[in-house]
């Protein structure tokens, strides 16, 4: 068995030799900061695991460090927003969804203020154990009313994302993967909008509804499948709330294959539970499995161990794929 | 504009202050309950603010230049709702709705969304101090001489987030940043020092680099001179007024007793409370 480093643990998602890119948010940042005079950022001293220090050194006189004090930096960029800038808050999806989710929902969302919260560390993107893992954040952000809940795939994902939610009039929470990201959907025609749907490859056999870096999973899957004469397509989902209630309405209607959906998050209130209600509530026929993290305070490790064992690896989401079929 | 507004001094603020009482105990009896002690407590507080130190427009609520006021023990609105009826904000009608029904424009906590002259909507305590440090920042960034005031509970200040905004203004320097304590000494549960101790408020928010006043919290005049704009004076720290206050001060009844926090009200004693607040039956 191979040992791995410990900074496979922080844990770039990259595989050897696949193309990525550096940093893609706070590059993406800074350069719309050059023509948007109310773009601030702020964090809670995660500047440099958050690639916000790519932005603080661009911009320095638009930059906040308010320490580890994330009720405070959420609230204090509320305070921004309402002045009218437009504040890219940085943390820990851990620590802003179980540590500063009051002052999310009341100081921005209730007011539906232009804070922009991006955080890194979602789902199951470290070794650190349950205390950085943000396991559960697309459930706690998918109750805020009005709140946009974005899951990008790559780094492709992440620098359109970014400029969306800069566009985009109201609180944004988007997951955020820093460091050297991979890009996959530069080979895929069309763009990251919110709200929409991305149908990136289309299947007769299967169909995945994924979203997050499980794009990327799947994306693997459906080729290694296709050398078993599975035909699998991918709905690509970046937009976690408002969720594509259209797109998944009308795979639905496509008689005769397998829908599965996965995320990078676990099973109660995630991304594959909202795909699900929508299937119910609009009479879907067809066989639905689910692929998530479990129930469970996940164990620490190297993350493409952990990534085997939750089933959220290329290789585990082929073998169960093949077991359903 | 109704920049032209005078001050108001002498007997004109307090009677403006029993005014403000008045129109409480209407909303309060309107509903059937409310939060008497947590609003009389501040009652002169937000009179001083309204009537004699924000710079403020009726005409123009959003105006950019105006000062801005967050009152964190949001559930003291009525006392807010008062300030902005008899400024012209909103119009006096509207106590009778209050909390009357689903959709009445006055609500137990202050909300942005239905009240003109509402800088932001409070009530989960603890969160006023912090939007203020990200106003008084923008203030900063825009070249503006507006000043922020952020209204306290004294048991509010154990929410671990004030003290998380006091570091931060004291790191950014933010002398256009007040915050005030309505040091009433009680809270829902008993006395604030047995609920929380929190020793020498003074020392603490020294400690932390703020410049602290302290003060007769119904002194008109004590107030009208701690709590006047430094906006010209290049105070590169931020003021923390501890105003100590009785808790349902100008009813006798209610004075320092912890169950008049948030109580209903009968007739007989509604009458008595009004009779002592000198207003007209």
């Amino acid at each position: 068995m191979t040992r791995l480093r410990t900074s496979a643990m922080i844990a770039s998602l990259a595989a050897d030799g696949q193309k990525v890119t550096t940093a893609p948010f706070g590059h993406t940042l800074a350069r719309l900061a050059e023509t948007r005079s109310d773009i601030v950022g702020m964090t809670a001293d995660l500047g440099k695991y958050t690639d916000l220090h790519i932005f603080a050194e661009s911009h320095p006189d638009r930059f906040y460090q308010m320490g580890m004090a994330e009720q405070l930096l959420m609230a204090s960029a509320a305070g921004m927003a309402r002045e009218g800038f437009t504040p890219f808050v940085t943390t820990y999806a851990v620590f802003a969804a179980r540590r500063a989710y009051d002052f999310i929902y009341m100081a921005i969302a209730e007011d539906r203020l232009n804070v922009k919260i991006a955080c890194a560390l979602p789902g199951l993107t470290t070794g650190y154990g349950p205390s950085h893992q943000g396991t559960d954040d697309l459930a706690i952000f998918r109750a805020i009313p009005g709140l946009v809940v974005i899951d990008p795939c790559d780094a492709v994902d992440v620098e359109q994302a970014t400029e969306a939610a800069a566009n985009h009039v109201g609180p944004v929470y988007m997951r955020l993967l820093r460091g050297h990201v991979p890009r996959v959907l530069d080979d895929f025609a069309g763009r990251f909008e919110i709200g929409k749907a991305r149908l990136l490859r289309d299947g007769a056999d299967v169909l995945f509804i994924s979203t997050g870096i499980l794009t990327m999973r799947v994306l693997e899957a459906a080729t290694a499948l296709s050398g078993d004469r599975i035909d699998a397509g991918v709905l690509h989902m970046p937009t976690v709330k408002p969720l594509d209630l259209a797109a998944i309405t009308a795979a639905l209607q496509r008689p005769g294959r397998l829908i599965i959906v996965a995320e990078n998050h676990t099973t109660p209130g995630g991304f594959g539970e909202a795909v699900l209600a929508q299937a119910a509530l609009h009479g879907g026929a067809a066989p639905m499995r689910q692929i998530a993290l479990p129930d469970a305070f996940l164990d620490a490790g190297a993350l493409p161990t952990l990534h085997d064992r939750y089933g959220i690896s290329t290789k585990t989401i082929v073998e169960r794929v093949k077991a359903w079929l | 504009m109704a920049l032209t507004f005078q001050p108001l001094s002498g007997n004109a603020l307090a009677d403006m202050a029993q005014q403000n009482r008045i129109d409480t105990a209407r909303m309060f009896k309107a509903a059937g309950n409310g939060h008497f002690g947590s609003c009389y407590s501040c009652a002169d507080i937000v009179t001083v603010l309204y009537f004699a130190t924000l710079r403020i427009d009726p005409t123009n609520p959003d105006w950019p230049d105006r000062d801005r006021f967050l009152l964190s023990k949001g559930h003291a609105a009525p006392t807010l709702y008062s300030a902005l009826i008899r400024r012209g904000f909103i119009p006096e009608d509207w106590i009778a709705e209050y909390e009357t029904h689903v959709g009445a424009r006055l609500m137990t906590h202050p909300s942005r969304r239905y009240q003109a002259g509402v800088d932001a909507s409070l009530g989960s305590l603890g969160h006023g101090l912090s939007i203020g440090v990200g106003m008084a920042l923008a203030a900063r960034l825009d070249h503006k001489d507006y000043m922020t005031y952020v209204l306290m509970g004294d048991g509010e200040i154990n929410e671990g987030s004030v003290w998380e905004a006091a570091m931060a203004a004291a790191k950014y320097g933010l002398g256009n940043l007040v915050g005030i304590i309505d040091n009433n000494g009680l809270c829902v549960d008993g006395r604030t020092d047995d609920v929380m101790p929190m020793g020498s408020l003074v020392d603490k928010w020294l400690s932390f680099g703020w410049e602290v006043s302290r003060v007769d919290g119904h002194d008109l005049n004590a107030l009208l001179q701690v709590l006047a704009p430094r906006r010209l004076m290049g105070h590169d720290r931020p003021h923390m007024v501890i105003a100590d206050t009785v808790k349902g001060k100008g009813v006798s009844f209610m004075e320092d007793v912890r169950s008049w926090h948030s109580d209903s009200i009968s007739n007989t004693q509604y009458a008595m409370a009004m009779a002592e607040l000198g207003a007209l039956q």
